[in-house]
């Protein structure tokens, strides 16, 4: 067999072949394996570039998430805040709506939150005011998400664009109000603080209990929306085609706008929690880029909310432990990162491998059953 | 004894699990023109992808000119002297044809030389091209012409034609056949991937057969006939028969009077078109591609724009109950309790959700009803199973997305659920593009069967072999305009063909 001999020599040294038919078993091991050679090349950087022992760098990137009771806590509360706008950003998203805008959504959220407690605080009973922050949240947040919503179904702007603009929109009205409120001092700090009007009840000691709650109560219940209800399966089809949705009856431009309207009455939803629960403040800061975190969120779940918990988990518990690691060691950031981007890397690449395998030149006249 | 050009020895090539190729052995001599047949999902793109350098296979080995090459690139392909003329023409619309033919070739340009060569080429073949015409201007045949100039000027000495004449009045269709002669003549070899068995009769050599992936054999055209050839295909006797019923009952369903259509570049599509639709019976629509079909029946479901003046009624069974479709949404018209069926032409992007299951495109035109805020999944997976039984679609489960099912799976899926409707109206746009022959007679027999319902049915159609076994009157559509509506059991398709292309004065729909 010359020919196939000299066949060998020009075939293209590896090809990528699509696998068919994963088993659960056969996913689950690419993912514990991702993981594991995550930590053994962490651990060669640790070692040789930091000179620390790597078995302590992990416990101290651990200890950053479940330390300590109060450490697990706000593993959870920054876990909640994060999967909150990746549940409001996942029926747009799924609808093929690029809202880019959760981050404005959150702001103006926020906004409208803070200013009735520094305006109705002492005037009202606090169930009217809770009532006020939360409605006047959901509300203007919606507004945010309509406003491009409408323009992009009656004259097809682009709603990248519209929605990335409406977050600068939000974040200088914010500023805007932040300097007036704070006046002659150096910074508004938090808001109320001698009544704690507008800050959320304690429960099991944390003012951000009820922000857990209901997150938890949105996660379930906007799994069954997407999955279950009339409205879930008008979002799939439009975000397929929307050529599908008309020939099927369905109204592009009111399904377009009422989803929209949605995703941003639960991004204006986490405004209010955020200021209410976590913060008891506003700065520009306040929705923290998560507007942005949660766009990867949303799409690695495949808008599945359990899993976008899963995934707002390991975003949260690499950050913390990035912190951690930093401040424990006085390793400045950079190292920090690298070590939970070197994780991050990994757990991301593996899904390569999980779709698709690569066969070798001198493996591929065996039919390899080979993986890497 | 003829020089081989091509040869294939053993050639094998899976995805996944899949075996889209099994030891696929054969041979194309220079000078010779042979037909490759297969039906759908037989592995033909697969194995003409492999020559072209698309794919690389797994196991075997090509010889061209008698040595073993690697093609490894569509680039590979070119050095070797293969060019391949895809179904869907890869050519730039805003330039001229010289400057498509001549744009991707390295080093310096010149134009003058180039036009030189390509005026050569065209006269030794006998082509007919303009070379300063723009494309976007061009006929589908001009485009195909073009496309296969281009390909000659780069010096293609073999020729992969995929389904070129899918997409050709018969008289276009004849002409490609006598330039494929010239070629033949002049020592080219020419591979041609059709579905139309008397085509493969009239042009070719010899036919190489696949099916299922494996090489079936290749034989004498001057020994074959349709039936032989359609055996060796499917690998048991087929029944050719369209088996046209007599129309029964027939009462007039639908009443279109005055349509026409703009499109967004301001060009009208569809110029004052009326005619109309009887249930009980098959009306055939042909037209070149683009002469309005689509908008037609878009006009009719619902889903087009139509200019003032245009009125489509629909007649209940009683004559007495008339529905205006005009300015209604396809909502509105099933809420009319009008029940249309459209099977339109683009499967994936209109008339499916290619990421849902079979069940989940069941619900695609049910899924509101009944009350409640929660989708019914319970009956359209009834559906689901009945449309899979009956018409024997192939799929893993229920749930595997329509996307991954074949050309063929897809449009039974998609035609099974329109008639689970229970239409009283039936229309059809190109039902049977890319399927294999089994598949196709399967539709044609359902469309007969919904016509011996009562149902009137609309067969917007390509072939007009077909077209003329199939239908019990032909509407001809000749850009934008009804060019006549004549009884398909007296009309010949060279008729139909020259009511295509030659717009007549005048012309008024009507059958005495």
């Amino acid at each position: 067999m010359s020919n196939k001999a000299l066949s060998a020599k020009h075939e293209p040294l590896v090809r990528i072949v699509k696998r068919d038919g994963q088993s659960v078993a056969r996913r689950i091991l690419v993912r514990v394996v991702a993981i594991v050679l995550a930590l053994v090349v962490d651990a060669l950087f640790i070692y040789f570039v930091t000179g620390l022992n790597p078995l302590d760098v992990y416990r101290v990137m651990f200890g950053g998430s479940f330390g300590s009771k109060i450490r697990f806590w706000w593993t959870m509360r920054d876990l909640v805040t994060l999967l909150l706008v990746g549940i409001a950003l996942a029926p747009a998203f799924m609808m093929r709506f690029w809202n880019i805008g959760g981050e404005g959504q959150i702001l103006v959220g926020a906004w409208t939150s803070a200013l009735c407690m520094v305006y109705l605080g002492d005037k009202v009973p606090s169930g009217v005011l809770f009532a006020a922050m939360a409605i006047t949240s959901i509300a203007v947040g919606a507004l945010w998400a309509f406003i491009p919503a409408y323009f992009k179904a009656h004259w097809n702007t682009n709603e990248t664009l519209f929605t990335l603009m409406m977050n600068y929109v939000a974040t200088a009205i914010v500023a805007c109000t932040v300097n007036i409120l704070r006046g002659q001092a150096s910074s508004l700090g938090k808001l109320n603080k001698g009544t704690k009007a507008g800050w959320f009840p304690r429960i099991f000691g944390q003012y951000f209990t009820i922000n857990i709650i209901v997150v938890v109560l949105l996660m379930v219940l906007m799994y069954v929306y997407l999955k279950y209800s009339k409205q879930g399966y008008e979002i799939r089809v439009v975000g397929e085609s929307e050529n599908t949705a008309r020939y099927a009856g369905i109204n592009v431009k009111k399904v377009m706008i009422r989803t929209m309207l949605i995703s941003g009455a639960i991004c204006g939803l986490g405004g209010f929690l955020i200021v209410g629960g976590k913060d008891q403040a506003i700065s520009t800061a306040t929705a923290g880029g998560r507007g942005f975190d949660a766009i990867i969120v949303a799409w690695l779940s495949k808008f599945n909310t359990f899993i976008m918990a899963l995934i707002s988990f390991l975003l949260v518990f690499l950050e913390n432990g990035a912190h951690e690691i930093a401040s424990n060691y006085s390793l400045n950031d950079f190292a920090a990162d690298i070590i939970s981007g070197i994780i991050l890397f990994f757990i991301l690449g593996c899904e390569f491998f999980v779709n698709y395998r690569l066969v070798f030149r001198s493996r591929a006249h065996k039919e390899g059953n080979g993986n890497v | 004894m003829l020089d081989s050009a091509i040869q294939l020895k053993n050639l094998t090539k899976t995805f996944g699990r899949v075996v889209a190729n099994k030891n696929v052995s054969l041979e194309v001599h220079k000078g010779e023109i042979l037909s490759l047949l297969g039906e759908n999902g037989s592995g033909k793109t697969t194995l003409m992808n492999m020559i072209s350098g698309i794919y690389y296979p797994d196991e075997g080995q090509i010889f061209v000119d008698g040595k073993p090459v690697d093609i490894r690139s569509p680039k590979d392909a070119f050095d070797l002297g293969i060019g391949m003329i895809h179904q869907h023409f890869k050519l730039v619309d805003v330039f001229t044809a010289l400057e498509n033919i001549v744009v991707g070739r390295g080093g310096k340009l010149d134009l003058k030389a180039a036009r030189a060569q390509v005026t050569a080429i065209c006269e030794k073949y006998h082509f007919q091209l303009d070379l300063d015409q723009k494309v976007y201007s061009m006929s589908v045949s001009q485009k195909q012409t073009l496309e296969i100039v281009k390909v000659l000027y780069r010096g293609a000495n073999i020729l992969i034609l995929d389904e070129p004449t899918a997409v050709l009045t018969p008289q276009e269709t004849e002409h490609l056949f006598e330039v494929l002669r010239y070629m033949k003549a002049d020592g080219k070899a020419i591979v041609i991937i059709t579905h139309k068995l008397n085509e493969v009769l009239e042009i070719s050599d010899r036919v190489a057969i696949l099916r299922k992936g494996e090489y079936v054999g290749t034989v004498e055209t001057s020994q074959a006939t349709e039936m032989s050839l359609s055996e060796m295909m499917v690998g048991q006797k087929v029944s050719l028969d369209i088996g046209r019923s007599q129309p029964m009952n027939t009462k007039k369903r639908l009443a279109i009077r005055h349509v026409s259509c703009v499109n967004k570049e301001g060009v009208t599509t569809l110029d004052d078109v009326s005619f109309d639709v009887y249930s009980g019976e098959i009306l055939g629509i042909a037209g070149i591609s683009g002469s309005g079909q689509k908008e037609l029946l878009e006009s009719i479901a619902g889903l087009q724009r139509t200019q003032e003046g245009a009125s489509i009624e629909y007649i209940a069974d009683d004559g007495e109950t008339k529905v205006q479709l005009i300015g209604k949404t396809p909502r509105e018209i099933k809420d009319l309790g009008v029940a249309l069926s459209f099977v339109p032409e683009d499967r994936l992007g209109m008339g499916l959700v290619g990421s849902m299951g079979m069940t989940g495109n069941m619900m695609l035109k049910s899924y509101g009803n009944g009350h409640g805020f929660f989708a019914r999944r319970k009956e359209p997976r009834k559906v689901a199973e009945s449309v899979m039984e009956e018409l024997g679609v192939v799929t893993p489960n229920l749930n595997t997305p329509v996307r991954r099912l074949s050309g063929g799976n897809v449009q039974k899926v998609l035609v099974g659920r329109e008639i689970a409707n229970e239409p009283t109206v039936l229309m059809t746009a190109y039902a049977v593009r890319g399927l294999d022959i089994n598949t196709s007679y399967t539709i044609y027999h359902l469309l007969d069967e919904q016509k011996r319902k009562g149902v009137a049915v609309v067969y917007v159609g390509e072939d007009l072999d077909v077209l003329v076994e199939l239908c019990d009157k032909i509407l001809v559509l000749c850009g934008g305009r009804v060019n006549g509506v004549v009884d398909a059991r007296h009309i010949t398709k060279e008729e139909i063909g020259l009511m295509m292309t030659n717009r007549r004065e005048g012309a008024v729909g009507n059958v005495k």
